[in-house]
């Protein structure tokens, strides 16, 4: 799966999906046996940036990859090479007692065991993760907002432990967490909504939904994200990664397919794996590749039997939270009718985060919620609270109702959870009465274009959608992961960094959260200290033409709408 | 189909044709030769070997007279008919390579299932029981108040005071959610205080929160568990452990429900196979998965003689504790405690923090050298957002209210005696379950013979009870996923907070109910 996407850039894939000709039809599907045309047929050497069916998509759709710079790449090897190469002295040498072991050791009673673990299977873990791990796992001590205060850890062995000092770094600018319309708070309307719920509730359930667990709250709240997403039904679970992998069994199983995107997140893929279901990855986002996969299943049905599948789902995200991409809606929905297929759409970071009235991806492409089969979400990032939802016809929500796992075994949502659901959706959705909830959808949108036109025009690689407040920031070689991480913390920035295995190997990056609760003046600062930063560890790696026409650069993967 | 054999005619067609024409071409061109052979056997037979001679020199004669067109021709005629007898009439490839407009119409044909089945508008499960207002002792299900006994709120903890201003002060702090996975400052101070008291009061060196108590053991399987790699588990275990079975992709065998020997049977079965390939052997990590009390059975499960398998054939133990954590043992340390195990022979405890504690959410203890992997590859821990702070805050005052008054402990277990006993001699029902379990069930001592039957009955006698203000509920299982699927049957829950007198009044509810609907 990652490598499939580290040679993603330097199959030049990504330029591929630029040169896309396609002439649409009158109605907008082509004239074609296939909706969007395979490699083989397209001319060559054809430049254009059209989008590949223009009139599905009502505004540009502008998304770049930048490949990553040949230089940049060899030295990232060579850089997870010398640190391999260290890894196995250090290896040896606490083989020999040279160096002290830190890590954890079997119980004498259990030495004649088999081994829990494999020696080479935390090789990774002990040699690299080891050496940045103090860019994780920071403890805060106040709300997820804005600002946040961490505290402060100092380690005394090179992060095998650390110690808390007492002391907090106060007012962080939070650039990592997933508090999208800045939910996350302590005071206002929604937080003194759930403490009132707190009181007459109580956090605790302590049952299932159908056996006695099923408040009256939970109703309520189902029926109010129905209405928000504008589908007949929907039902709310407890945790929303458990929302993937506890329903999508209950959907499919033997005998059907799931098509599922080859980045999408670690939920749906056990979800589906727990199905049963056979189970087959397409690329990144990308078109032909599912078109394909769709044509191939129906007209060779199942493998050895030959039968023809039961049902075909095709899982994807609406915003990939490592890639800051969002999927390419209108055309999944244009294969998914005409293949017949079903579409299960995870919005977990999308939802409340685009579109003009929060609705998620649907919203933005200004498409119908009924064609989407399966509308799923959390409420953990845009609503500031916990869980998952599915929402959809009436039929499949009651089918749900019986066969999801969730409700039979899994304890039900704690009320004041519900209760930040509800007070913060209303306020999405102008129900409270104010307009506070569409300030903070345009603030959002505002911070994110603002915030990646910045990025870009100082010279970073920049992945993923203009319009996704998802921003990856790519750092590539292991060494600048925990450099950038130490570099911004000092600068009082809190920011994600991610390496293998959440990315490919050699597409290590820094992942920043834009926030509606995200002042100008702290994106600012938070914008001059990346700058600073980025001098410092040379970051500034693109080749792009940075402050004249797009359009031009051959590079981009940009794909805009002329109406 | 259809296409394949039309295919399959058309190169058959072709191929017949083009046998058909060598056949008349070579017939026009070998009269000459056939003549003259006829001609050579008409004469005496005495000079046999001289005319065969003749034949003979006649032929390469008649070879060379031959005009070099018609040699041509049979020359290529000769490969022709080689070609033919050597290879085959169709080549197999050709039968599967659809035309487009072919694919088109097979992509027309194909229907798919509907996304879910129709489900029937009465089904019995469709409408759920709803609960106005909070879950407590006193609750209120479909607008009736009753006293509950099915919320699996054993120390009476939901209702407590000091946990709801707990939380509240949390909330005042961090406000509800985390936004975040724990990698990604998703790790609060409470997060990592709990840890540490849960570890505390487990007496175990590291703890894990999960923020779901269903995903905890599923999760905490897979991380150890690999393809592969074996697992003994218990018919009786509870769903969640089911799934990470699944989800570990290990090789799984069943042992029956509480019985050592038959563990013991299939223990050596595998130090037999181990045998056979001792370099296998060494590699295949091994498991035993049980519960400490049983949810789907209320019994407690053997634990020193697990001890005593473990260290026999060196296999882990994983100990799913949802039900016994905060009940058994003096302390409410589970089910160790009960039985004075050593905890540290336990490699992993995994209990949800929803029944006793009262709040959300899960928890792993044991050794660090056990624990600590989760962190990376728990998949429901690295991949989720954190416990809301307020939940953890919660939680963290439970355990302070049960790490003040263990008595809570010896309350709660004298009580589930007495229920037990209360529940004894009920007509057409049967107690299943240790008298200590707080979650008992009433089975129908004799079957209908139909689960939907069985299942119509029972939830007469749950309804029966609870017009007569006794909340019950009947245990829920999804029928069709349920690898050993218990019978159908009512949960009696014991809290601390039922009084002697409120649980005589629903023993005798239910004996009441037992009599009118079960005759």
């Amino acid at each position: 799966m990652t490598q499939n996407s580290a040679s993603k850039l330097i199959n030049g894939d990504a330029l591929h999906r630029t040169k896309q000709d396609k002439k649409a039809g009158g109605n907008g599907f082509v004239k074609n046996h296939c909706l969007f045309q395979q490699k083989r047929h397209r001319r060559p050497a054809e430049k254009s940036h059209h989008a590949s069916c223009t009139s599905l998509y009502k505004k540009p759709f502008v998304e770049s990859f930048e490949e990553t710079p040949l230089l940049v790449a060899v030295l990232t090897y060579m850089g997870y090479g010398i640190l391999t190469i260290f890894g196995y002295l250090r290896d040896f040498l606490r083989d020999w007692k040279f160096e002290k072991c830190h890590l954890a050791r079997e119980r004498e009673e259990q030495k004649d065991f088999v081994p829990l673990y494999q020696d080479f299977e935390n090789f990774y873990t002990r040699n690299l993760y080891m050496r940045i791990r103090d860019n994780w796992n920071r403890p805060i001590c106040s709300v997820p907002g804005a600002k946040m205060d961490l505290l402060e850890r100092v380690t005394p062995d090179y992060n095998w432990t650390f110690e808390h000092t007492g002391n907090v770094l106060k007012d962080v600018i939070n650039m990592g967490s997933y508090n999208y319309l800045g939910f996350a708070e302590n005071t206002g309307t929604c937080a003194d909504a759930a403490s009132e719920c707190t009181v007459k509730y109580g956090v605790g359930v302590s049952s299932t939904r159908q056996e006695i667990g099923n408040l009256d709250k939970h109703e309520e709240l189902e029926i109010l994200v129905a209405r928000f997403l504008g589908v007949e039904s929907s039902m709310a679970f407890g945790m929303g990664f458990a929302t993937n992998s506890m329903n999508i069994p209950a959907l499919t199983g033997k005998g059907c397919l799931i098509l599922s995107d080859e980045l999408n997140h670690a939920s749906l893929v056990l979800g589906a794996r727990l199905s049963g279901s056979t189970i087959r990855v397409f690329k990144h986002n990308n078109m032909q590749s599912l078109e394909k996969l769709l044509r191939d299943a129906i007209v060779h049905g199942q493998p050895r039997t030959h039968r023809p599948w039961k049902k075909i789902l095709i899982l994807v995200e609406g915003i990939y939270s490592m890639e800051g991409s969002i999927v390419r809606l209108p055309e999944v929905i244009a294969l998914k009718k005409k293949y017949k297929a079903y579409l299960y759409l995870d919005e977990a970071h999308s939802i409340g985060a685009l579109g003009p009235r929060g609705r998620g991806v649907v919203d933005y492409f200004g498409l119908d919620p009924s064609d989407v089969d399966i509308m799923m979400g959390t409420f953990t990032k845009s609503f500031g609270a916990a869980g998952g939802y599915i929402g959809g016809k009436k039929e499949l929500i009651d089918y749900l109702r019986l066969h999801s796992h969730s409700t039979v075994y899994a304890t039900s949502m704690s009320p004041p959870i519900i209760q930040q659901i509800i007070t913060s959706m209303k306020c999405i959705m102008g129900e409270d009465g104010s307009t506070l909830g569409q300030e903070r959808l345009c603030q959002l949108s505002e911070n994110t274009t603002y915030f990646r036109r910045r990025l870009h025009e100082m010279g970073f690689i920049i992945y993923g959608n203009n319009d996704s407040p998802v921003v990856p920031l790519m750092l590539y070689m292991p060494a600048k992961i925990g450099a950038f991480g130490r570099e911004m913390l000092k600068r009082n920035i809190g920011t994600v960094v991610v390496g293998f295995p959440a990315t490919p190997i050699i597409e290590s990056r820094a992942r920043f959260c834009v926030s509606a609760a995200h002042t100008r003046e702290m994106l600012d600062k938070a914008l001059n200290a990346i700058s600073e930063v980025g001098d410092l560890l040379q970051l500034k790696y693109s080749r792009k033409n940075r402050h004249g026409n797009e359009g031009s650069d051959s590079f981009s993967f940009l794909e805009s709408h002329q109406d | 189909m259809k296409t394949f054999i039309n295919l399959y005619k058309h190169t058959h067609t072709h191929t017949h044709t083009h046998t058909h024409t060598h056949i008349v071409m070579s017939g026009s061109s070998t009269r000459p030769r056939l003549m003259k052979h006829a001609h050579a056997q008409s004469r005496d037979s005495v000079k046999m070997a001289a005319g065969q001679q003749w034949v003979l020199v006649e032929m390469v004669q008649a070879f060379y007279e031959a005009p070099a067109y018609h040699l041509i021709l049979e020359g290529i005629l000769i490969l022709w008919i080689i070609r033919l007898l050597f290879s085959k009439t169709y080549k197999l490839q050709e039968r599967s390579d659809l035309t487009e407009k072919e694919k088109e119409e097979l992509i027309e044909e194909w229907q798919p299932e509907p996304l879910v089945p129709p489900v029937s508008k009465d089904h019995p499960s469709l409408n759920y029981d709803v609960v106005t207002g909070p879950p407590s002792h006193k609750i209120i299900v479909n607008g009736k108040e009753c006293i509950n006994f099915a919320s699996f709120n054993f120390l009476g903890l939901l209702d407590s005071e000091r946990v709801k201003l707990k939380a509240l002060l949390s909330l005042k702090k961090y406000g509800v959610g985390t936004c975040g996975p724990r990698g990604f400052y998703g790790t609060f101070d409470v997060h990592l205080e709990l840890e540490e008291r849960l570890a505390k009061f487990m007496r175990t060196e590291e703890a894990i929160i999960y923020s779901y108590g269903f995903a905890t053991i599923a999760s905490a399987i897979p991380a150890y568990s690999k393809r592969g790699d074996i697992i003994f588990v218990d018919e009786a275990a509870c769903f969640s452990i089911q799934k990470g079975l699944q989800a570990s992709r290990s090789f799984v065998k069943h042992f029956k429900h509480n019985d050592m020997e038959d563990l013991e049977r299939l223990l050596k079965e595998q130090e037999i196979e181990d045998q056979k390939n001792p370099r296998k052997a060494r590699v295949i990590r091994r498991f035993i998965v049980v519960e400490g009390l049983y949810i789907n059975t209320a019994d407690i499960c053997p634990l020193p003689d697990l001890v005593k398998l473990k260290y026999k054939y060196k296999v882990r133990i994983f100990l799913e504790e949802s039900m016994s954590f905060g009940v058994l043992g003096e302390h409410g340390r589970g089910v160790t405690e009960h039985f004075g195990v050593n905890i540290d022979d336990i490699d992993l405890i995994s209990a949800n923090m929803e029944n006793a504690l009262a709040s959300i959410g899960g928890f792993c203890c044991g050794r660090s050298f056990v624990i600590d992997h989760q962190r990376l590859s728990g998949q429901g821990y690295c991949f989720s957002a954190s416990l809301p702070p307020m939940l953890a805050s919660a939680a963290i005052e439970a355990l302070n209210i049960m790490e003040e008054d263990p008595g809570i402990f010896r309350v709660l277990q004298d009580k589930c005696k007495h229920v037990h006993k209360a529940l004894q001699g009920t007509p057409g029902l049967k107690v299943v379950g240790e008298p200590l379990a707080p979650a008992l069930h009433l089975q129908l001592e004799n079957s209908t013979g139909s689960r939907t039957n069985d299942l119509k009955l029972l939830r007469a006698i749950v309804d029966y009870s609870m017009d007569r203000q006794i909340a019950l509920t009947l245990a829920r299982y999804l029928e069709k996923e349920e690898r050993f699927l218990p019978p159908p049957s009512i949960r009696v829950v014991v809290t601390v907070e039922q009084t002697q007198e409120e649980i005589e009044r629903a023993a005798q509810c239910i004996r009441e109910a037992a009599v009118k609907i079960l005759k």
